[in-house]
């Protein structure tokens, strides 16, 4: 499989939708962050404007560690998003960060061939790619 | 409520594809057929359950529906579970006629993404389509990589849903595909979204199926030709999506499960047949344990040396299924039951006493589970 480390990747010229706000301003800046609830104390992600546990509308963000465990992946190998066409075979992963919250994310830097990365720990690499800094892992200890 | 309420009908227009048809021209088919299943005249319906076009959504669709069909309906509209929504109005009905808000109930599904549009299937999913992640199958994919991580099983167990599916579907005149699928065949197809093959996706089609629904002491008054029983129904929901889900392996299929088994006064263990939602194959594995038909990760010892075709511990989807009847998402399993229940299937299974259909919609957003009788 080929991963997706893309630099030199063609932009794909569509809309992605607001990236004004504060979850990507913070990327921007180099911090992956998630929220928190102040009235219950749990975290998640993606945003919302309401804590899915308590219904609280008080909540703050809160900078990740970066380090996260992978909960499963999957290799498209068809382009239903024609923007990702040349990016096949290509893979998204989803990832639980230790302080909780699940993301969507791309896994980059695998070894050619690994296929056992469920239960594997990954760490944060943000990357300039689709006009955005985009949060994406790659195995921890493994070499940037 | 358990036998209160019966399917007295059911219709359905061919499947595949129908270029130019619209879906209320489709829904008018199958409902026209439905009606004269049952032998009943059209303007005894007083209520019309309609689930919106899954391909192209629309507003007030329940109602621009039945001014095509002339009706005022005294219960009605859209339900929105997707594929679970065939299910979920079958037993609204059943609840409207037995709380007396109606008495003889049209619910319908057409969909035409095969020659209409099928962006719903395909959409990029909002702030993450960033990352690719895009398409019901890759939804799937992803919880089918943790499924067979966490059971240990091997993807055989895929390819013996697909097969039975594929080989009951190719005796259906009606099937779309009429191929039967070798083990060869299903491990040489190329990959859609690893770890799912093109034999693990559901066909994409147009057309369209209905049911009447009515109480059973009106379905003899009005001699209903062949009226099954409605024996016990149930819902859950798990609704958020896939990535947030504590384990990508549990949904709320089980608790839809107990609470028709309930209904009904049955156990797995009374079940004769079954026509499980094939969306994809690893949808059908998960569907299976969560029903109780055996215990996690035991699944092969079910489904291996033909358990889930008819003769085999299980018969499953015996008119062939999502994966080789129709795409169409559902309803279709409904009517394989009542033919079962009648004992007119193709595929018949002999002495079938008892039918359960499962109905999902989404990435196993929802659930819907219907038992069937004589
Ligand atoms: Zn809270």
């Amino acid at each position: 499989m080929s991963n997706m480390t893309s630099s030199e990747q063609q932009t794909p010229s569509s809309d992605w939708g607001p990236a004004g706000d504060e979850y990507w301003a913070a990327l921007d800046a180099g911090r992956l962050t998630f929220q928190r609830c102040d009235t219950c104390g749990k975290p998640w992600l993606p945003p919302r404007s309401e804590c899915p546990h308590c219904w609280s509308a008080e909540w703050r963000w809160e900078a990740a560690k970066g380090t996260a465990t992978v909960v499963s992946w999957v290799i498209y190998h068809t382009a239903f998003d024609k923007r990702f066409k040349d990016r096949l075979p290509y893979n998204v992963a989803v990832v639980e960060l230790d302080e909780g919250p699940r993301m969507v994310t791309n896994l980059v830097d695998l070894p050619e061939g690994e296929q056992d990365l469920i239960g594997r720990r990954v760490e944060l690499v943000i990357q300039s790619d689709l006009g955005r800094a985009l949060p994406r892992f790659r195995l921890s200890g493994t070499a940037p | 409520m358990r036998g209160r309420a019966v399917i007295a009908g059911i219709g359905h227009t061919a499947f595949g594809k129908l270029p130019g048809r619209s879906t209320i021209s489709l829904n008018m088919e199958a409902c026209r057929k439905a009606v004269a299943d049952a032998g009943i005249d059209k303007d005894s319906v007083d209520a019309l359950f309609v689930k919106v076009p899954t391909s192209r959504v629309e507003m007030m669709y329940g109602q621009k529906l039945a001014e095509a069909m002339g009706m005022t309906p005294r219960v009605g509209g859209v339900w929105d579970q997707g594929g679970a929504s065939n299910i979920s109005m079958i037993s609204f009905a059943a609840m409207a006629i037995e709380a007396g808000q109606c008495d003889i109930a049209l619910v319908t599904l057409a969909d035409n993404p095969r020659t209409g549009t099928r962006q719903a299937y395909e959409k990029p999913w909002g702030d993450d389509a960033i990352f690719g992640w895009s398409s019901v199958v890759a939804g799937y994919a992803m919880i089918a990589r943790r499924y067979l991580h966490d059971t240990g099983l091997s993807p055989d167990v895929f390819a013996d849903i697909a097969i039975a599916c594929r080989k009951h579907g190719a005796n259906n005149p009606h099937a779309q595909l009429k191929l039967p699928l070798t083990r060869d065949m299903y491990a040489d197809a190329a990959w859609v979204v690893e770890p799912l093959r093109r034999d693990d996706c559901c066909l994409v089609s147009d057309g369209a199926a209905a049911v009447v629904v009515m109480s059973a002491e009106r379905a003899k008054a009005l001699n209903v030709p062949a009226p099954v029983p409605i024996l016990g129904f149930g819902q859950g929901h798990s609704s958020c999506d896939v990535p947030l889900r504590a384990d990508l392996t549990e949904t709320m299929a089980g608790v839809s499960a107990r609470t028709a088994f309930k209904m009904a006064g049955l156990g797995p263990e009374h079940i004769d047949v079954a026509q499980i939602y094939d969306c994809f194959t690893i949808t059908v594995a998960m569907t299976l344990e969560a029903y109780g038909f055996c215990r996690k990760g035991e699944l092969a010892s079910i489904s291996a040396d033909g358990g889930l075709e008819v003769g085999g511990r299980l018969p499953l989807n015996t008119s062939g299924g999502l994966l080789s009847e129709t795409g169409m998402p559902g309803l279709q399993l409904v009517l394989e039951g009542v033919r079962q229940m009648r004992g007119t299937s193709v595929n018949q299974v002999k002495n079938a006493k008892t039918c359960i259909v499962s109905n999902q919609g989404g990435i196993m957003h929802t659930h819907s589970t219907l038992i069937l009788g004589q």
